[in-house]
Parts: structure tokens; sequence; C-alpha cells
């Protein structure tokens, strides 16, 4: 553990600061310009995955467990995310046979 | 603490209810394990809490009354499902059961004390909550408002944990206290990582009460969705999503107002325009209480504005208020669209021949969303404008008041089309659970409006 954690601390910690914002950037990025839902929820697991990166810097500079034991936390609640969002994107498909979601603009104002 | 536990295993219970098909115990079953929890709840009122579980969650008098609100709003809503769910499918033990799911993350997110707390929470309530949006396979727009909603939602919570991980990198703890003792310790020097934190937990805090601009989900959304679950949705939902802001600003965020209240000031003004205006054109009713409660969130949003030791009264007599007034609109938009088939305004036409009482109930429940005197929302509006005040924030008021004009200008509509309108249709009947519902509702939203007093020296 001691050598993980040093092999971490290897990398100044604004790079990691840096690298994750710029991850998170590129899912805000694809969930804003992308048509494709599939695509969208890739981006969406992007900007979790940049959190998760960033957490486990943060925890291993401070010698805190909490942020990798919080990172077991987003993970496990992406993969309940997943598994219902996939659902509702195959619910969609079924009755649209489509997943472009500009074919959602029944509710407009 | 016990109902949360209490609550968990009845949402289990009603599953195996389910699957042994005694589908007419269900509700049975689910308000008296949700009366059960709400006892418990009211008894640790007082009893002294200290945070548990490592300092996880913390059950003080804030979680027992707002846990108090949205369990007494869970089962108002759930006694309008008696004859609501089995007409989308025959298997409803599912839907009780992901309500429950629900409510347990609500609960977890009004009494956390821990940020892990609060992103769990959130992630139960919003889980569920995606998948009540979609209950309806078949059709369309019950599918288009559970993508939407799943994939802003998904999008927010991305916002709000980055937030949570700069804080934490800041500050080392996700615990309230320690982060709160950390922003005590250095009034000058704090890491810029903090405010960005605090900017984006911002960002997705009004995300998921629908402020303005990060409100556009919200009208589209609550119309696709079932009535019964936009119901859900528009009033225990949002309670939840205040409480969870507001204990987070009030416990760790309080000493940096001069950082953040001019920019939630800024989305406050925009979100009663915004709310208001567009209110103002729409034809259809369930559209047009979307976007009542999106300028409801803007004058909920006073209290954090004008944060001060008035604020959780503020929110929990306004939330009170809010919470009963649109389940009455609610549940009278799910009688009429039976019998006329559409949400529209014109729908409404006549409705105070056909049935008085439904028209009188709705009529209380439009005064009250309004702001008329002797209703709960004027007590409400009352004592957030009294919050804001306390700081002097003088044009706020001005413009608040200018909207709550604008408000009563939609809001009587569909009390002219009730009483002023003629429409050639059938009576309209009432069922016994809907009685009950409507006339405890609107008898409560009468009486917070006359004796005030009952809720607001809870604090």
């Amino acid at each position: 553990m001691d050598n993980i954690t040093s092999t971490i601390q290897v990398v100044p910690l604004n790079h990691y600061i840096l690298l994750s914002a710029i991850i998170f950037s590129i899912g805000v990025i694809g969930v804003l310009i992308r048509r494709n839902a599939i695509i969208i929820f890739m981006c969406v697991e992007l900007m979790l995955n940049a959190v998760n990166l960033l957490l486990v810097a943060f925890s291993a500079y401070s010698g805190d467990a909490s942020g990798q034991v919080f990172v077991f936390f987003v993970m496990a609640l992406a993969a309940a995310e997943v598994a219902v969002g996939l659902a509702i994107i195959v619910m969609v498909y079924r009755n649209t046979s489509s997943i472009d979601i500009n074919v959602l603009n029944r509710l407009k104002w | 603490m016990n109902s949360l536990i209490v609550i968990s295993i009845l949402a289990i219970v009603v599953l195996y209810l389910g699957l042994y098909k005694a589908k007419n115990a269900l509700l049975p079953v689910t308000i008296i394990g949700l009366i059960g929890a709400l006892v418990l709840a009211i008894m640790e009122w007082n009893s002294g809490a200290t945070a548990i579980f490592s300092g996880m969650m913390l059950f003080d008098n804030f979680a027992v009354a707002f846990s108090g609100l949205t369990i007494v709003s869970t089962i108002l809503i759930l006694l309008l499902s008696k004859t609501y769910f089995d007409k989308i499918s025959s298997n409803v033990a599912e839907y009780y059961t992901i309500i429950l799911f629900a409510l347990t993350g609500i609960i977890v997110m009004v009494s956390y004390h821990n940020l892990t707390m609060l992103f769990v929470g959130l992630e139960i309530m919003s889980v569920s909550l995606y998948i009540l949006a979609g209950i309806k396979k078949r059709d369309f727009a019950s599918n288009e408002a559970a993508l939407k909603y799943f994939l802003m939602g998904a999008f927010s919570t991305g916002f709000l944990l980055f937030g949570i991980a700069l804080i934490y990198g800041s500050s080392h703890s996700f615990d309230l206290s320690v982060i709160a003792q950390y922003v005590i310790d250095r009034p000058t020097g704090i890491d810029p990582m903090f405010y960005v934190g605090i900017a984006l937990m911002m960002v997705g805090m009004c995300f998921k009460i629908g402020a303005a601009p990060f409100h556009f989900w919200t009208p589209d959304v609550y119309e696709g969705s079932p009535t019964l679950i936009t119901a859900f949705m528009s009033t225990v939902v949002k309670t939840a999503g205040f409480a969870a802001f507001l204990r987070l600003f009030a416990i760790c965020f309080a000493p940096l107002a001069e950082f953040w209240m001019p920019a939630l000031l800024i989305i406050t003004v925009i979100t009663l325009f915004v709310g208001n205006i567009t209110a103002l054109y729409q034809t259809n009713f369930k559209r047009m209480l979307a976007f009542s409660s999106i300028s409801h969130a803007g004058y909920m949003l006073f209290a954090i504005v004008a944060l001060g030791t008035t604020s959780v009264n503020a929110v929990f007599v306004y939330a009170s208020a809010y919470s009963l007034a649109s389940i009455i609109a609610f549940a009278v938009l799910i009688m009429v669209k039976e019998q006329t088939g559409g949400e529209n305004f014109d729908n409404f036409n006549g409705l105070g021949k056909r049935n008085p009482f439904l028209a009188f109930v709705l009529t209380v429940a439009m005064l009250s969303l309004a702001g008329i005197p002797l209703t709960a929302g004027f007590v409400g509006k009352f004592f957030m404008f009294s919050t804001a005040l306390q700081q002097y924030h003088i044009w706020l008021i001005i413009l608040a008041i200018v909207n709550a004009i604008i408000g009563i200008f939609y809001y009587f509509k569909v009390i002219v089309a009730m009483y002023f309108k003629d429409a050639e249709r059938k009576e309209l009947s009432t069922s016994g659970y809907y009685t009950f519902v409507l006339g405890v509702s609107a008898v409560f939203s009468i009486l917070l409006g006359v004796y005030p007093s009952i809720i607001t020296d809870l604090f």
C-alpha cells in the first residue's frame, strides 16, 4: 500500500487535478454536443471517472483512506445507474427504433 | 434512525407481498408501515441526537421535521394510488417498493452528516425516480421523461461529485463538522479549490431542485411522467432537495456567504421570472404546475440566500404549504383526466357544477399556491419574505412581490375555468380515498393559514 501511495506521489498533485479537470470537461462537452443516448451516457461515465481519479489522488496525498472508500461508493452507485439507464434506453429503443435524443421532442413548450 | 430501518424493511416486505400475490394487502401494509415510521421519527424529536455510524448521520430536529413532512406527503400520495397503478400494469408491488426506496434515500438525504451519505441518499432517490418516471412502458411521453430525467440527473450528479472531490481535496474530510471547522479556522487563505468545490456543488444541487438556469428538464419530466409520480416528484423530492441544500450550506458554508450569496441571488431572481412568466403561456394544467414548481423553488431559495436562524423554519413552513397544495392539485388533475381524457385548462370547465367539492378544494389549493391570506401558502411566503428582509434584500422582495402578482394571474385561470365556463359533461364522483386525501389536505391548508403557530414555533 505504501508502495502505491509513493508511486502516486511521484507525479505532482497539480497534474492530477489538471488531468481530472480536462477529462471532466471532455465529459461535459460530450454530454452537451452529442446526440446519441449511449454516447451521452458514456460521457457521463467519463465525468464520474474523472472524479474517481481526483479522489484517489487527493486520498494518496493526504494519507486519508476515506477518499478511496468514497470511490467505491461512486463505482457501486454508477453501476446501479448503468443498469437502470440501459434499461431505459432499451425501452425507448423498442418504442422508437432509435436512440437519437432528437427523436425525443414530443414534449415541448 | 429507526424510521429509516423500518422503511427499508417495509420496502422488502412489500416486494414479497407482490411475490405471493397478496395484492389487496399492499396498500394497507405500506400505509401502516409508514405511519409506524412516522411515529418512530417523531419520538426522536428533541432527544439530543449525536452523530451516529462514525459521524455519518445525525438525526437532529431538522432531520426529524423533514423526515416527518416527507413521510406524511408520501402517505397522502400513496392513498391516491389505490386504483391508479392498476391501470398501468398488473405488477403493482414494485411501484410501492420503488416509492419506498426513494423515500429511504430521501430520509438519508435530510439526515446526512457526511458528504458520502449525501451522495448515497441522493443516488438512491434519483435511481428510484428514473424508474418511476418510466413506468408507463408503452407511453411515449413517459419514455421520454424517463430518459431525459436519467441523462440530466446523471449529468448533475457528476457536477455534485466533482464539487465533493474538490472540497475533500482542500479540507481532507467528508465530515460536515470537520469541513465547517476548516472554514472557521481560516478566515483568510482558504484553498481556491474549495471555492470551486462550493460552486460546483451549488450547480449540482440547483439541478436537483430545478432552479433556473438548470431547470430545463423539469417541465418535460413533470409533464411526461405519470401524474401520481409527478405529484411525488414535485412535493416530496423537492422538499428533500431543499432540505439537503439547506443543511449543507447552513452547516458548512455559512461563513463564506459573501462568495456564494451573489450567485445564488441571481439564480433566485432568474428562477422566479422564468418560472412565472413561462407558466403564464401554458394551456396544459400539468405543465403549468411544473413551471409553478420552478417558481416555488425560487421562493424557497430565499431561505438559503438569506441564510440565518429562521431559514430552517421558513423552508419547513413553505415546503409544508406547497406540498399540501400540490397534492390537492395533482389529485384533482388525476380525476379530471380520468373523466375528460385531457389535462388542459378547458378540461376543468364547469367543474364547479359537476363536482362542487373538487372545485372547492382545488380553489383552496390554487389560493394557497398563489399566497392569498388565510391559506398556508401565505404563511409560507410571509416567512420567506421576512427571512430575506432580516438581511435587507429589499430589491429581492420587490421582485418577488411582482412575481407573486404574476402568479395569481395563472392560478386564477383554472378557478375561472371551473366556475365561470360551462361544458356539457357528466357528473364527476369522487372515491373515498380521494375525498379523504383532498379533505385532509384542504383542511390543513386552511388551518395552517389561520393558526400558523402550529408549525412555525417548531425550531
